[in-house]
């Protein structure tokens, strides 16, 4: 019992610390790409290739002064940022990196690299995504401000609507693989990875990803040029700062949860798993920040039109598919 | 341990349960109702029955609440309007305190006098463990329960119909 919370407490340490860090290089990343693809260079001052920004961002954000509106609802104010925080960490916990490791030999059993693997991972993964909408909601009705409000509505019923094609596109992934559970589906995908029978679900699955995560070209509720900055306009200092980290460590879950379930995890040839997963699921973050320098901003009636009529009967087709290929795959 | 999870999960319902009914901000009330549950899905788990856990989070917790709120501030209900008032509400209390002790008699006799079959059923927890709690209910449900399952998806489809229309007319 203690040797199990032990490890568990270890792994989860090391897991948020990884997630935190890598959620403070994506914003140094996006603008470095962006900058690249932009002609420009990027943050460049703060250490060599402006490398410290994110921390002088941090310690900025943690040093200005905070504003809570005053006919705002303070309570729910102060709790939505968290509220939108957590759920984008804690659906962490079961995506796996990989196998099993030793650490070089230290340690006397070897430990799955993966906090916790539950039978019902990738439902687990979809409820804890659909509280996430709550932060949105909440801190764009909290704030007392329509700006907010209209922006938090349109976050959520974004959200909501493009939650049912990502879920119809991984219910394939999930009839080839015949589990629910992140590391079986993984394990099912040791001669090809998933994404080569499903390419649609994949296509689908990524671009209810960027819809999910609020990023361009789905980043309406954001919309500087009609809702000033959508539900976190209120916001300033470090509950701004929640906001946006929530939106990265979405980010990094989606390219996480994609890596898992279409492109065989942590599989490959010649280099260690861990190195395989980083790889991977930087690939796709680097796409989604590509996808964000090239396209322009989708209408309100464009973004619901792809989502229901497009969107959905795709997803709807490539569950056929699934149908048809998985007797033969499995 | 879980006897520990229990108690602490199911006095959480049960306070929250409480705060749902007696705050006055509507808002706050769904919230609580949001706790409520999130506290219910919890003890689905220290059942063992991970399948309902995570879709009482998903549709309960989630879809369904995330409606209410919708709803709630789009009407937006600050505050309740008119303070409770005893004589003036007499008979809504008079008929919520029988329906409330009839419940508790219901829930009473249940909890007394209905027992438990002895020896174990179909499902003992080692096959469950051994096949699978979401496989085994899938099963079910597609085979011994098809009926009412499809039953339901057409009453569900209906309503959804149902709705649309309404919204279309109103809108014309």
């Amino acid at each position: 019992m203690l040797a199990f919370l032990a490890v568990a407490l270890v792994k989860i340490v090391v897991v948020f610390g990884c997630l935190l860090l890598t959620v403070a290089y994506m914003t140094w990343a996006e603008r470095k790409v962006v900058g690249d693809l932009q002609v420009r260079l990027g943050p460049n001052r703060v250490g060599p290739f402006g490398l410290l920004q994110p921390i002088a961002d941090g310690i900025k954000l943690l040093c200005k002064e905070e504003i809570v509106p005053s006919h705002a609802d303070r309570a729910i104010y102060l709790l939505a940022p968290a509220i939108s925080l957590a759920p984008a960490f804690i659906a962490f916990a079961v995506i796996p990196f990989g196998d099993t490791t030793t650490l070089f030999g230290l340690l006397r059993e070897p430990v799955a690299m993966v906090i916790t693997d539950i039978n019902v991972g990738v439902l687990y993964i979809f409820g804890i995504a659909s509280l996430g909408v709550y932060g949105i909601v909440l801190a764009g009705w909290s704030s007392n401000n329509k700006y907010a409000l209209l922006g938090g509505l349109r976050a959520s019923a974004q959200m909501i609507s493009y939650e049912l094609s990502m879920g119809l596109s991984i219910v394939g992934v999930v009839m080839l693989a015949g589990s629910l559970s992140l590391v079986d589906i993984v394990n099912a995908q040791a001669r090809w990875p998933f994404v080569v029978p499903q390419i649609l679900g994949f296509g689908i699955f990524f671009c209810c990803a960027l819809a999910e995560t609020n990023r361009a070209p789905f980043d309406l509720p954001e919309a500087e040029t009609e809702l000033v900055a959508g539900f976190h306009v209120e916001y300033s200092s470090m509950k701004f700062a929640m906001f946006f980290m929530a939106e990265y460590a979405n980010m990094i879950t989606a390219a996480a949860l994609a890596t898992t379930l279409f492109l065989g995890g942590w599989r490959g040839p010649f280099l260690p798993p861990l190195a395989w997963f980083l790889l991977k699921m930087l690939a796709l973050l680097y796409v989604f920040i590509w996808i964000r320098a090239t396209l322009p901003r989708f209408r309100y009636d464009q973004l619901m039109a792809f989502g229901w009529k497009r969107l959905l009967p795709l997803a709807l087709a490539n569950l056929v598919i699934a149908a048809a290929v998985a007797p033969w795959w499995r | 341990m879980e006897l520990l999870l229990f108690l602490v999960l199911a006095f959480a319902a049960i306070v929250a349960a409480l705060l749902v009914v007696t705050h006055r901000h509507p808002v706050y009330s769904a919230l609580f109702l949001v706790v409520t549950m999130l506290c219910i899905a919890f003890l689905f788990l220290l059942l063992r029955a991970e399948f309902l856990w995570v879709m009482q989070i998903a549709v309960y917790a989630g879809a369904v609440m995330v409606l209410f709120l919708f709803v709630i501030m789009l009407l937006d209900l600050r505050r309740e309007e008119r303070p409770w008032r005893f004589p003036e509400h007499r008979l809504q209390v008079g008929a919520g305190v029988i329906l409330a002790a009839a419940l508790a008699a219901q829930l009473l006799v249940a909890a007394v006098a209905v027992r438990a079959p002895a020896g174990a059923g179909p499902f003992p927890p080692a096959v469950v463990a051994a096949r699978g709690n979401t496989q085994l209910l899938g099963r079910l449900l597609y085979t011994e329960y098809a009926f009412p399952f499809e039953v339901t998806s057409v009453i569900l489809l209906v309503a959804i119909v149902g709705a649309m229309v309404i919204a279309k007319r109103r809108s014309d």
